[in-house]
C-alpha cells in the first residue's frame, strides 16, 4: 500500500510509527514539579505554604543548633559571652558538661565499666533475637534468655562485685534498664494473658479480662504512684522491695496488659480451621498453641507488639514523677543548676534526639520484620 | 503415670484429669482458689501493715479542709478552706476540661494531618511525614515539658505583656482573654440555640424520609448551619445584645478581670493534642486507604456529584473503619492527661492523688479514688464510642 498523501516525507505502515518524544513539560524536573507540586491551584498554594514554612523555620534552627553553637566552655555566661546576644546559638557545652551524668546517672565512677559491659552484652543478646541468620542461633538464644539475670547481677553487684544501691541508677542507663526489663518480661506474660482471655474456661477468662481491663483503664502514672507509695503494704510485714524493683514490676504488668490485647487480636485472626486441624492431629492444648497457633498469631501481631514496645520505652520517662532520675529528669534537674539555668532547649533537644534514635530504629525494624514475614496472605 | 503409683484413687484422679470437661473444671477451681488466696493475702498484709504504722482505712479525711491552693479552676470556685473532697472534684473537672478540649483539637489536627499525609503534593506529603515521625517517636512527657518551657521562657512578664488589640494579652503568667459577662436576657439566646439543635435533629429525619419517598433532596447541611447560627443571632440582637465582655487590665504586677488561661493548661492541651493527633492521622490515613477506588468509581458511575460521593459513599465507610482505633486514642489522651502533674497543672492525680495524699498520708484511699475515677471515665468513653460505632455499623440486610 502506498500512502503518499498522508506523510509527505516518510512512509510508515500503520502501527509502525516510531514513538514521538513526550511533550515538553511532562518529563524531567519540570514535569515532575508540575505533576507533584503544582498540579492544581490548591496544590500550588500548599507548595508555596510549605516552602514558606521551611524558609521560616529551618534556617534559624540550623543557625541556632550548628553555626552559632558553642562547645567546650565551663558555664552559661561564658557561652553567652561568645554570642552577639543571649541564646543566639545553642550552648552544647551544657550537654557536654553533663554527658556522663546523663548516661550513667549517679553510678559510682570506678564501677562504670560494669554498665558499659552490660550494654555491650545487651547488644550481643539482642542480635540473635532480632536477626535469624546468626550462626548457632539456638545457643545464642540461650545466652539471650540468661542475659537479664547476668546484667542484673553485674549492675546491682554482690557475689564478688561491689554492691551498688539502685538509687544510684540513673540517666540513659536507667531508661534502658526499665525499657528492656519491661519489654523482656511483658511479652511472655502478655501471651499467657491473651491465651487466658481467649480460653473457653469462663473462670480463667473472667480473671484475665478483669486484670487486662483494669490495667488498661488507668494511667501508668497512677500505677507508678501505687508502686511508690503503697506496694510495700501488699507485702508480708517486714519485707521490702526497693523502688526500682517495684517500678519494674508495675511497668511489666502494664505493658503485659497491652501486649495481651495485641496478641488476642492475632489469635482472633487465626481461622477456626487451624485450631480444629491441630485438634484433629491429636495435639494437646499446649502443643497446638506452641506449634500451630502461636507462631501464626504472633506473626500477625508483630507490628502491634513493636508499637507497644515503643510506647513502653517512651513511657519510661514517667518514672521521673515518682522521683527517679531517668535521662529526662537528669536533664531537668541540671536546669536548676545556677551555672547552666535557662538552657532548657539544649537539654530537651538532646533527650528528644536520644528517644527519637531509639524509637525510630525500633519502628524501622518492625517494618523490616513485617516485610520479611509477609507470606502473601 | 498416675496409675502406676496408686491403684484406685490414682485411677479416678487420672481419669478426671484426662477428661476434657472435668479437667477444665479442675483447672478453673484451682486458679480461682489460688487467686482468691493471693488477694486475701494482700488484703491481710495491707491491714496488718496499716495497723503497724497506726493508720486506718476510712474516708473521713475527705471532709477536713485541704489547705492548699489550686491555681487553675475556671469553672467551679475553690479556696484553700474547702475540703479535700471538693479539691478532688476540682481536680476531676480540670482533668475533664483538658481531656475534652484535647480530644476536640486532636481530632481536628489529626484529620488534617491524615489528609495532608495522603496529599499528592510531594512537599506537603514529605513534610507531614517528617513531622509525624519526629513527634511520635519522642515521649509525650518531653513534649509537655518542652512546650511549657517555651511558653514560660519566651513570653514576657505581665508588665511587658504582648497585647493584641488591647483585649488579648500574652504573658508568661497566663494568657488573658476577654471574659463574657452574661446579662439578664441571655437565656433566650441559649434557648434558641438548643431549639435549633432539636429542630435540626427532626429536620434531618424528615428530609431523609422525604428523599426516600419522593426523591426530593433538600440542602440539609446549609439549612442546618443557618438554623444553628441564624436563630441564636437573631434572638440575641432582638433581645438587645445581653452580653458584654470583661476586658483584662494591668493592675500592679498582674492582670485583673478577663479569663486567665494558665501556661500549664496551654502546654498540656497543645502537647496532648498534637501528640495524639499524630496517631489519629495514621488511623485516618489507614481508613481512607482501606476503601478501594472502585467505590468512588461506582458512585461516579451512578451519577453522584463529588460532594455526594464523599458524603454518602466514602465518609460512612471510612468512619466505620476508624471509629474503634479512634476510641482507644481518645482513651489514651484522657489517661495521658495525668502527666499534668509534671508541670503543675492540678488534675485529679495532682490534687487528690498528689497533695491530699502527702498531707493526709491516706495512700490506699486516695489512690483508690484516683483509680476509680479513671476507670469510670474509660468505661464512659468506651460506652459512648461503642454506641456511636453501633449506629454507623454496616447493617447487613
Amino acid at each position: 500500500m502506498s500512502d503518499a498523501n498522508l506523510t509527505p516525507k516518510e512512509n510508515y505502515t500503520p502501527g509502525n510509527h516510531p514513538d514521538l518524544p513526550p511533550p515538553p513539560g511532562t518529563i524531567g524536573t519540570i514535569g515532575w514539579m508540575r505533576k507533584n507540586l503544582f498540579s492544581t491551584p490548591l496544590n500550588t498554594f500548599l507548595t508555596l505554604l510549605g516552602i514558606a514554612t521551611i524558609w521560616v523555620t529551618i534556617p534559624p534552627i540550623f543557625n541556632w543548633a550548628i553555626f552559632n553553637s558553642v562547645w567546650n566552655v565551663a558555664s552559661r555566661t561564658e557561652c553567652w559571652d561568645q554570642m552577639a546576644y543571649p541564646n543566639e546559638g545553642a550552648c552544647w557545652a551544657f550537654v557536654q558538661n553533663r554527658f556522663l551524668l546523663l548516661i550513667y546517672g549517679f553510678y559510682p565512677e570506678p564501677e562504670r565499666w560494669r554498665v558499659n559491659l552490660s550494654f555491650l552484652m545487651l547488644i550481643l543478646a539482642a542480635v540473635p533475637i532480632l536477626f535469624d541468620q546468626v550462626p548457632k542461633r539456638k545457643w545464642a538464644l540461650v545466652y539471650s534468655v540468661a542475659f537479664p539475670f547476668i546484667a542484673g547481677w553485674l549492675l546491682v553487684g554482690g557475689f564478688g562485685l561491689n554492691p551498688v544501691d539502685s538509687d544510684k541508677f540513673g540517666g540513659v542507663m536507667l531508661t534502658i534498664i526499665i525499657g528492656v526489663t519491661g519489654i523482656t518480661f511483658s511479652l511472655p506474660l502478655g501471651v499467657v494473658l491473651a491465651l487466658g482471655r481467649t480460653s473457653n474456661m469462663p473462670a480463667l477468662r473472667i480473671v484475665c479480662v478483669l486484670f487486662i481491663e483494669f490495667i488498661r483503664g488507668v494511667p501508668l502514672i497512677a500505677l507508678l504512684f501505687i508502686a511508690s507509695t503503697m506496694l510495700n503494704y501488699f507485702l508480708p510485714p517486714g519485707s521490702q522491695f526497693n523502688l526500682l524493683m517495684r517500678v519494674l514490676i508495675m511497668v511489666t504488668l502494664f505493658a503485659a496488659a497491652y501486649n495481651a490485647e495485641v496478641v488476642r487480636g492475632g489469635l482472633q485472626g487465626i481461622p477456626r480451621g487451624q485450631f480444629e486441624a491441630a485438634d484433629a492431629m491429636g495435639l494437646k492444648y499446649w502443643q497446638a498453641m506452641r506449634l500451630i497457633v502461636l507462631p501464626q498469631a504472633l506473626k500477625i501481631s508483630i507490628p502491634g507488639i513493636v508499637n507497644n514496645f515503643i510506647g513502653l520505652y517512651k513511657d519510661t520517662t514517667l518514672v521521673l514523677i515518682i522521683g527517679m532520675f531517668d535521662v529526662l529528669q537528669i536533664g531537668r534537674s541540671s536546669l536548676a543548676d545556677a551555672e547552666w539555668s535557662g538552657l532548657a532547649n539544649e537539654i530537651y533537644l538532646f533527650t528528644a534526639l536520644f528517644f527519637f534514635a531509639c524509637c525510630f530504629s525500633m519502628s524501622r525494624y518492625s517494618l523490616y520484620l513485617e516485610k520479611k514475614l509477609h507470606t502473601g496472605l | 503415670m498416675a496409675e502406676n503409683v496408686s491403684q484406685d484413687e490414682g485411677k479416678t484422679l487420672s481419669h478426671l484429669w484426662r477428661n476434657k470437661e472435668s479437667r477444665a473444671v479442675i483447672i478453673q477451681i484451682v486458679t480461682l482458689v489460688v487467686i482468691l488466696i493471693f488477694i486475701g493475702l494482700i488484703l491481710r498484709n495491707i491491714s496488718i501493715n496499716l495497723k503497724a504504722i497506726g493508720k486506718d482505712f476510712n474516708f473521713d479525711f475527705l471532709f477536713i479542709p485541704a489547705g492548699y491552693d489550686i491555681t487553675f479552676q475556671p469553672i467551679l470556685d475553690y479556696s484553700p478552706e474547702d475540703n479535700h473532697l471538693w479539691a478532688g472534684v476540682i481536680g476531676i473537672v480540670n482533668t475533664l476540661l483538658v481531656a475534652i478540649s484535647g480530644i476536640i483539637l486532636a481530632t481536628i489536627l489529626g484529620f488534617t494531618l491524615g489528609v495532608l499525609r495522603l496529599s499528592s503534593n510531594w512537599l506537603i506529603n514529605k513534610m507531614s511525614y517528617v513531622f509525624l515521625e519526629f513527634t511520635r517517636n519522642v515521649p509525650l512527657l518531653l513534649h509537655i515539658l518542652f512546650v511549657h518551657a517555651i511558653i514560660t521562657h519566651t513570653l514576657p512578664i505581665p508588665k511587658n505583656a504582648i497585647s493584641l488589640n488591647d483585649t488579648f494579652f500574652l504573658t508568661n503568667r497566663a494568657i488573658y482573654l476577654p471574659e463574657p459577662i452574661f446579662e439578664s436576657g441571655f437565656w433566650l439566646t441559649a434557648v434558641a440555640f438548643f431549639a435549633a439543635i432539636v429542630f435540626i435533629y427532626y429536620f434531618k429525619i424528615w428530609a431523609k424520609k422525604t428523599q426516600d419517598e419522593t426523591g426530593q433532596i433538600y440542602p440539609v447541611f446549609w439549612i442546618s448551619v443557618a438554623a444553628l447560627f441564624g436563630a441564636p443571632i437573631i434572638i440575641f440582637l432582638v433581645s438587645g445584645s445581653p452580653l458584654s465582655w470583661g476586658i483584662p487590665v494591668l493592675k500592679g504586677f498582674n492582670f485583673k478581670g478577663g479569663l486567665a488561661i494558665r501556661p500549664e493548661f496551654i502546654a498540656l492541651w497543645l502537647a496532648l493534642s498534637y501528640y495524639t493527633a499524630t496517631y489519629i492521622a495514621e488511623i485516618v490515613r489507614g481508613g481512607i486507604l482501606a476503601i478501594s477506588y472502585g467505590q468512588t468509581e461506582a458512585a461516579s458511575a451512578l451519577g453522584l456529584r463529588k460532594n455526594r460521593v464523599l458524603q454518602l459513599i466514602l465518609i460512612p465507610q471510612t468512619l466505620r473503619i476508624i471509629i474503634p482505633p479512634l476510641t482507644s486514642q481518645y482513651l489514651n489522651l484522657t489517661k495521658n492527661s495525668s502527666l499534668a502533674i509534671a508541670i503543675g497543672y492540678m488534675d485529679v492525680v495532682a490534687t487528690i492523688g498528689g497533695i491530699s495524699l502527702m498531707q493526709t498520708g491516706k495512700e490506699v484511699e486516695t489512690m483508690l479514688i484516683v483509680l476509680l475515677t479513671y476507670l469510670f471515665f474509660s468505661l464512659l468513653i468506651s460506652a459512648i464510642m461503642n454506641f456511636f460505632n453501633r449506629k454507623i455499623r454496616f447493617k447487613e440486610r
